[in-house]
C-alpha cells in the first residue's frame, strides 16, 4: 500500500506520460511519412508535371531528394521535422516554415478565441442546465444546443455578417489592411502584436475582426459542451457521494460546488481538449466564410494543386499538435482527478 | 417503562414515504410508527426491499423529490416531515448522522479524506480552528483503525472495509444525538464487524447516542439492540424487547425469520416460502397472509389491527386478536384456491 499522497505519484505519472508523448510521435510521423508516398509517382509531377518540361522535372526531383531509396526519404524526412525545417512548397515556393507561421497561427489565434467563447458559453449554461433540471435554463439551454447544432457553420456566419455589417463591424480578414500593412511580426499573433507595439488601435482593430469567426465557431462548438456537462451533472447531482454530503448537513451550494460541479468537470476536459485539436485542423469553414487567412483554408488549397509537399509539412505539424494537446488533457486530467495517476 | 417511551429522542408516528408520486407509487414506507429514547438502540430487520434503506433516510429527510412523506418524525420534540429544508440540514450531522449501506461510492473521488472532514466540521463546527479540526478527525480515524498517515489519501487508495469505516468516522466526529446505521457492517469481515458493534456500543454509553441499526444478521440485533423491529413489506409488524421477541415472537413472519437464521442447531436450511411481495400493488389486509403458514380467513379480508402481545412486544397479527375485531368464522384456515379464484372473479 502506498503510503505517499498526491503530489509523487503526479510527478511520476507526468514523467511517464512525457516519455510516452515521443514514440507516439515517431508513429504519427511514419504514417504521414508512408501516406504521401502511397500516391503514385512524386510530389513534383504530380503538382507541376503538364506545366513544366523533362528536364526540369528531373532537376526538381532531384534537388528534393525523390530520386533517393524510401529509407533514406524518410530518413531526410524525420531530419526536417527534427531541425524544425519542412521544406518548401512546390508550386509557389513558401517554406513550410512561414505557411506555419504565417497561416497556422492565424489558425491559433482563432481557435484558442473561439474555445474562449466556447467555454464561456457553454460551462455556464451547461452547469445551469443540469442544476435546474427542466427550469427555464434547461429547457433554453436544450434549445440552444438544438439549434445550433442544426444549424451550419456558413449559415451562421452569413447570418452574422450581415447583421455586423449593419453596424460597420468588420467582417472578414484579420485586420484591415492598414493595420496589417503596419503590423511587425513578432509572434504572428496579431493581438499579442499590436499589444506589444502598444497600438490601442491596431489592438482594437485586430480584436474586432477576431471577434466575429471566433464568436461564431465557438458558439458552434458550445452547444455539444453544454449538452455533455449538462448530463455529467444530472448524473453526479445523483451520485452517492453527492448523497452522502446531503447526509452530513452539507449546504445545497457547497455540495453543487464541491462535489457535484467538479465531478460533473473530469469527463469534459478530454472531449474539451479533442474538440481544441479537431478545430485546429477543422475549422476551414469559418475560415473560408470570414476569409480568415487560417491553415485549414491553406491546406485545402494544397491540396487541391497536389502540392505534396506542402501538404506534408502542415499534416505533420497536425500530427504533433495532436500529441501535445492530448498530453496536455491527460496532464489536466491528472491534476484534476487523483485516480489518474495511479493508473 | 422504558426510556423510549417516556421521552424519546425520536419519535416516528405513522410514516409514509411512496416513491414516484405519479401513476402507482412504491409504497416502501407504509404507516410506520416507533420511538428511540437516549442511549437505546433499535435494531431494525426484513427482506432485502421491504423498505428499511427508505426508513432510514426519511428519518433523515433524505428523500428524493419525487418520494411523497407524510407522518410525523420528531427529533427531540422537532417536527421534521414539512419542516424547512434548511432547517432539517442543519440539523443533519450534529444531530441526525446516517452511515449508508454501501460504503465504495460514498466519498468523492476527487478529494482527499482531509477535506471530507474538513468540510463536515467547517459546516457544522466553524468556529473550530485548523488545529483542532486536523485533532478531532485523526481522533475519529484512530477510532476506526486508520492511521493518520493516511489522511491526505484519496478515496480510491482504501479498500471497501476502510472506506465504510471511514465514512462511519466521518458521521461520529459530528457526534450525532441520533445515528442511523443501515447495515454499516455487510461489507466488512467480522474482526473488524465486531470492532464497529464495540464502537456504537460505546457510543450509546458514553453519549447517550439513539441508534436505528438496519441489518440482515439477527445475531448482531440479539447482541447489540436493545430493542427490535422487524418490517415486512414497509410496515413494521412487529417491535419489542429484543431478548423476549426472539425467546417468543409472536408474528409468524419473526418466527419463519428467525427459523431461516443458520445457526449451530439448525439442521438443514430453512427458507421463507414466497417472494416479498410487490410495494406498487401489495397484498390486501395482511401483506404476510399470502405467505403465512398461520394465514386465517380474516387474513385476507381486514387489515390487522396493532396489539400487545403476552411478552410485551406490539404485534400486528390477528393470531393475538383482537378478538371482538375477527368476524365469525374469520378464525378458520385460509384456503388458498379459495383466494387465488376470488381473486380473479
Ligand atoms: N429512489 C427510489 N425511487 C423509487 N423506488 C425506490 C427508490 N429507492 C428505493 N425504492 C424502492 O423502495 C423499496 C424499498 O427499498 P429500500 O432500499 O428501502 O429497501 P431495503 O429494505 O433497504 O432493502 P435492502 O435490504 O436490500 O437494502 C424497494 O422496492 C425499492 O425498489
Ligand atoms: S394476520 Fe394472519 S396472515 Fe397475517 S401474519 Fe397473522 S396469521 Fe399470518
Ligand atoms: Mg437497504
Amino acid at each position: 500500500m502506498k503510503e505517499s499522497s498526491g503530489s509523487s505519484g503526479l510527478r511520476t505519472y507526468v514523467l511517464t506520460r512525457l516519455a510516452l508523448a515521443l514514440p507516439t510521435v515517431l508513429i504519427l510521423l511514419t504514417v504521414v511519412f508512408l501516406l504521401m508516398r502511397v500516391a503514385p509517382g512524386d510530389p513534383i509531377t504530380a503538382a507541376l508535371g503538364a506545366r513544366l518540361p523533362a528536364k526540369e522535372l528531373e532537376k526538381r526531383k532531384e534537388e528534393a531528394g525523390y530520386d533517393k531509396p524510401i529509407i533514406s526519404q524518410y530518413g531526410e524526412y524525420l531530419g526536417q521535422v527534427v531541425t524544425l525545417d519542412l521544406g518548401e512548397s512546390v508550386t509557389d515556393n513558401r517554406s513550410v516554415t512561414s505557411i506555419l507561421a504565417e497561416n497556422g497561427s492565424a489558425t491559433l489565434e482563432l481557435t484558442v478565441a473561439a474555445f474562449m467563447i466556447t467555454l464561456l458559453v457553454g460551462v455556464p449554461l451547461g452547469l445551469m442546465a443540469g442544476r435546474y433540471r427542466d427550469g427555464p435554463w434547461d429547457v433554453g439551454g436544450r434549445l440552444y444546443g438544438i439549434i445550433i447544432y442544426a444549424f451550419p457553420v456558413f449559415f451562421l456566419g452569413f447570418l452574422f455578417q450581415l447583421l455586423a455589417s449593419q453596424f460597420g463591424w468588420p467582417t472578414s480578414g484579420r485586420a484591415s489592411p492598414l493595420v496589417e500593412y503596419d503590423l511587425d511580426s513578432i509572434t504572428n499573433f496579431y493581438v499579442i502584436d499590436t499589444l506589444l507595439q502598444g497600438d490601442w488601435s491596431a489592438f482594437w482593430d485586430v480584436l474586432q475582426h477576431l471577434f466575429l469567426p471566433a464568436f461564431v465557431l465557438g458558439l458552434t462548438i458550445s452547444g455539444v459542451l453544454i449538452r455533455l456537462i449538462r448530463v455529467n451533472l444530472l448524473q453526479t447531482m445523483r451520485g452517492d457521494y453527492v448523497e452522502a454530503a446531503r447526509a452530513r448537513g452539507v449546504s445545497e451550494r457547497r455540495v453543487v460546488i464541491n462535489h457535484a460541479f467538479r465531478n460533473a468537470m473530469v469527463p469534459v476536459v478530454t472531449v474539451a481538449g479533442l474538440q481544441f485539436a479537431i478545430l485546429l485542423g477543422g475549422a476551414v469553414l469559418t475560415e473560408e466564410t470570414f476569409n480568415w487567412p487560417g491553415i485549414g483554408s491553406e491546406l485545402v488549397r494544397y491540396l487541391n494543386q497536389r502540392d505534396y509537399i506542402a501538404v506534408q509539412g502542415i499534416v505533420t505539424v497536425f500530427a504533433v499538435a495532436v500529441v501535445i494537446v492530448s498530453l496536455l488533457i491527460d496532464l489536466v486530467n491528472a491534476f484534476i482527478d487523483p485516480r489518474v495517476r495511479y493508473r | 417503562m422504558s426510556a423510549h417511551e417516556d421521552d424519546p429522542i425520536l419519535d416516528v408516528r405513522d410514516l409514509r414515504v411512496w416513491y414516484g408520486t405519479g401513476g402507482d407509487p412504491v409504497r416502501a414506507v407504509d404507516g410506520v410508527s416507533f420511538q428511540i429514547g437516549r442511549g437505546e438502540t433499535l435494531g431494525l430487520v426484513g427482506e432485502s426491499g421491504c423498505g428499511k434503506s427508505t426508513l432510514g433516510r426519511g428519518v433523515l429527510g433524505l428523500l428524493p423529490d419525487a418520494a411523497a412523506v407524510t407522518g410525523s418524525v420528531r427529533f427531540d420534540g422537532r417536527e421534521l416531515v414539512g419542516a424547512p429544508a434548511a432547517e432539517v440540514r442543519d440539523l443533519r450531522g450534529p444531530e441526525l448522522g446516517l452511515i449508508f449501506q454501501e460504503p465504495m461510492t460514498r466519498l468523492d473521488p476527487l478529494q482527499t479524506i482531509e477535506a471530507h472532514f474538513r468540510e463536515a466540521l467547517n459546516t457544522h463546527r466553524p468556529e473550530l480552528g485548523k488545529e483542532e479540526v486536523r485533532r478531532r478527525s485523526l481522533e475519529a480515524l484512530a477510532g476506526m483503525g486508520i492511521p493518520r498517515t493516511r489522511f491526505g489519501q484519496y478515496p480510491h487508495e482504501f479498500s471497501g472495509g476502510m472506506r465504510q469505516r471511514i465514512m462511519i468516522a466521518l458521521a461520529l466526529v459530528l457526534e450525532p444525538k441520533v445515528l442511523v446505521a443501515d447495515e454499516p457492517t455487510t461489507a466488512l469481515d467480522v474482526i473488524v464487524e465486531a470492532q464497529i458493534l464495540g464502537i456504537l456500543a460505546d457510543l450509546r454509553r458514553n453519549f447517550d447516542t439513539a441508534i436505528l441499526l438496519v441489518t440482515h444478521n439477527l445475531g448482531i440485533v440479539a447482541e447489540a439492540c436493545n430493542r427490535v423491529a422487524v418490517m415486512y413489506a414497509g410496515e413494521i409488524v412487529e417491535e419489542g424487547d429484543a431478548r423476549e421477541l426472539f425467546a417468543e415472537p409472536a408474528h409468524p413472519y419473526t418466527r419463519e425469520l428467525l427459523r431461516a437464521t443458520i445457526s449451530l442447531e439448525t439442521t438443514g436450511l430453512n427458507y421463507i416460502p414466497g417472494a416479498p411481495p410487490s410495494l406498487i400493488d401489495p397484498p390486501p389486509a395482511c401483506r404476510f397472509h399470502p405467505r403465512c403458514p398461520s394465514a386465517m380467513r380474516v387474513c385476507a379480508d381486514l387489515h390487522p389491527i396493532e396489539v400487545r402481545a403476552p411478552a410485551g412486544q406490539r404485534v400486528s397479527c390477528w393470531l393475538h386478536g383482537p378478538e371482538g375485531q375477527i368476524p365469525a368464522g374469520g378464525r378458520e384456515p385460509l384456503e388458498r384456491r379459495e383466494f387465488a379464484e376470488a381473486e380473479e372473479a
